[in-house]
């Protein structure tokens, strides 16, 4: 008959911890940025169609690095839980701390129940009057929230990625100048910024009156990003 | 948070979630069955889409009935359905109302899950299905029929759709008036309706058909001039929903009173 080997609570949740590390660390990067008129969102991402930025309601926006598929499930389950609570009560009804609430909880519990976590980083942002009313919360993979200011960064390379935003990063300033500094940072140390081409870039603009968000793309983004 | 099997998962579809997390919400299921209509219910009357050469111009009176009664004056029924499309109802004004709710929450919902908006005669179908669900309630009597238009951008014109209790969808030529003074605002449009009419020259048609309508229907309300009270009028063109501004419609319909509609010179 064959024992089963034990292994300490601390062992199993580290090795958790350093397998759903790893899966995203292969990924590549986004940051957001409060901007003086919308809150700016840079993602790494050669794909034109697969995306991993996207809108939940009325100017709530989410973002995910890490595994596609289940990023893209987490956000799925957000639009519905928004769109529910929205028809349920009312539209200003649906805001961004109840869904970042409701995504800890549900990373929370795969990390500790299933068999092995979900490896993917998200970001539940909500633009606001202005930009010191902007939410941005960032959740881990295991549940753990992070409510940040002005700015924070998703994903692989994400130290790197911190250390230049915070040297660089000041005042808002407005978003044409914010997207450029997303892509000076995520670009590696010492190399020039990254072009369109690799860019997927989308905003919660400030001045909209129902659905805030929008993706910048094509010339648009070429013009912002001209030095 | 709603997490579905994937065998049972609901898709783009905003009614099957709903349906799953919250059934009350549902219009239609659990439906009270109380007979046939026992009681004066809030009627919403005469509505009309008319095609133009940039697009769909769609208007509504302003009169609800409860029976023999008028329940509001200023009553709206005509709303976007998303950028490109709008809405029209007649018949029973809860819940049609409830109807439009739904039908704007469904087509925003599809658009963010997939990524991209329907086209319309997607959006088209997806209300005759909601419509369709409301026949329970359409048999004890309120009864549920929209108007829906829109800027067709993949074929660069203007649609019309009409429905039916059951949820028949059918695809008109070029306009449609329905509700208790349809018949009467119908009939002006076709009497003057032309393929290259404008943005202006189909607003005042639409004014005229309305105003006809009320001269010949108690149920529809005519323009109110002691009140100040003027059909509601919405544009949609390849630029997107936009109403027409109390002012331009205020004006329209002070220049066109009295005219033939109105019993001058019959």
């Amino acid at each position: 008959m064959t024992m089963p080997f034990y292994v300490s609570p601390e062992q199993v949740m580290k090795d958790r911890a350093d397998y759903a590390r790893k899966g995203i660390a292969r990924g590549r990067s986004l940051v957001a940025i409060s901007a003086t008129d919308a809150i700016v969102i840079v993602a790494e991402n050669p794909s034109r169609t697969l995306y991993k930025i996207s809108e939940i309601y009325d100017r709530i926006a989410f973002a995910g690095v890490g595994k596609y598929n289940e990023f893209e499930m987490l956000r799925i389950a957000g639009v519905r839980q928004a769109d529910v609570k929205g028809y349920s009560f009312a539209r200003e009804d649906v805001n961004a701390r109840a869904l970042a609430n409701a995504y800890a909880q549900t990373l929370g519990q795969i990390f500790t129940h299933e068999m092995k976590p979900y490896e993917v980083e998200i970001l539940v942002a909500q633009v606001g009057e202005s930009p010191a009313d902007d939410e941005l919360f960032h959740i881990l993979y295991d549940g753990t929230v992070m409510d940040e200011e002005g700015f924070t960064v998703l994903g692989g390379q994400s130290d790197q990625v911190l250390e230049a935003l915070s040297a660089q990063h000041q005042a808002p300033v407005d978003r044409a100048a914010t997207v450029k500094l997303g892509a000076t940072v995520l670009a590696a140390p010492d190399q020039p910024p990254l072009g369109a081409s690799s860019l997927e870039v989308a905003v919660l603009d400030r001045a909209r009156t129902r659905r805030a968000f929008q993706r910048v793309r094509g010339p648009e983004l070429e013009a912002m990003l001209a030095p | 948070m709603p997490f579905f099997a994937v065998g049972s998962d609901p898709g783009p579809s905003f009614v099957d979630v709903l349906r799953r997390m919250a059934p009350h919400g549902v219009a239609g299921s659990g439906a009270p069955d109380v007979g046939s209509a026992l009681v004066d219910t809030v009627h919403g009357t005469t509505v009309v889409a008319i095609r133009y050469a940039g697009g769909v111009i769609m208007a509504g009176d302003r009169r609800a009935t409860a029976g023999m009664s008028i329940a509001s004056r200023r009553i709206e029924k005509v709303f976007p359905a998303d950028d490109l499309s709008g809405i029209a109802i007649a018949g029973a004004a809860g819940p049609a109302v409830e109807l439009v709710k739904l039908f704007q929450v469904q087509l925003e919902h599809y658009e963010k899950i997939e990524g991209e908006g329907l086209s319309l005669d997607g959006k088209a179908n997806q209300l005759a299905g909601m419509v369709r669900a409301n026949l329970p309630a359409a048999m004890q009597g309120l009864v549920v029929v929209p108007l829906f238009a829109g800027y067709d951008d993949r074929r660069g014109m203007g649609r019309v759709f009409s429905y039916d209790v059951t949820g028949g969808k059918y695809e008109e030529a070029d306009f449609q008036a329905n509700g208790s003074g349809g018949v009467h605002a119908r009939n002006w449009i076709k009497a003057t309706w032309r393929e290259d009419i404008t943005r202006d020259e189909g607003i005042d048609l639409a004014l005229r058909s309305l105003f006809a309508a009320a001269d010949e229907d108690a149920a529809t309300g005519g323009p109110d001039l002691v009140r100040r009270i003027f059909p509601t009028v919405a544009v949609i063109a390849a630029d997107g929903f936009t109403p027409v501004a109390e002012e331009e419609i205020i004006t329209r319909a002070t220049a066109l009173l009295g005219g033939r509609e109105e019993g001058a010179g019959l």
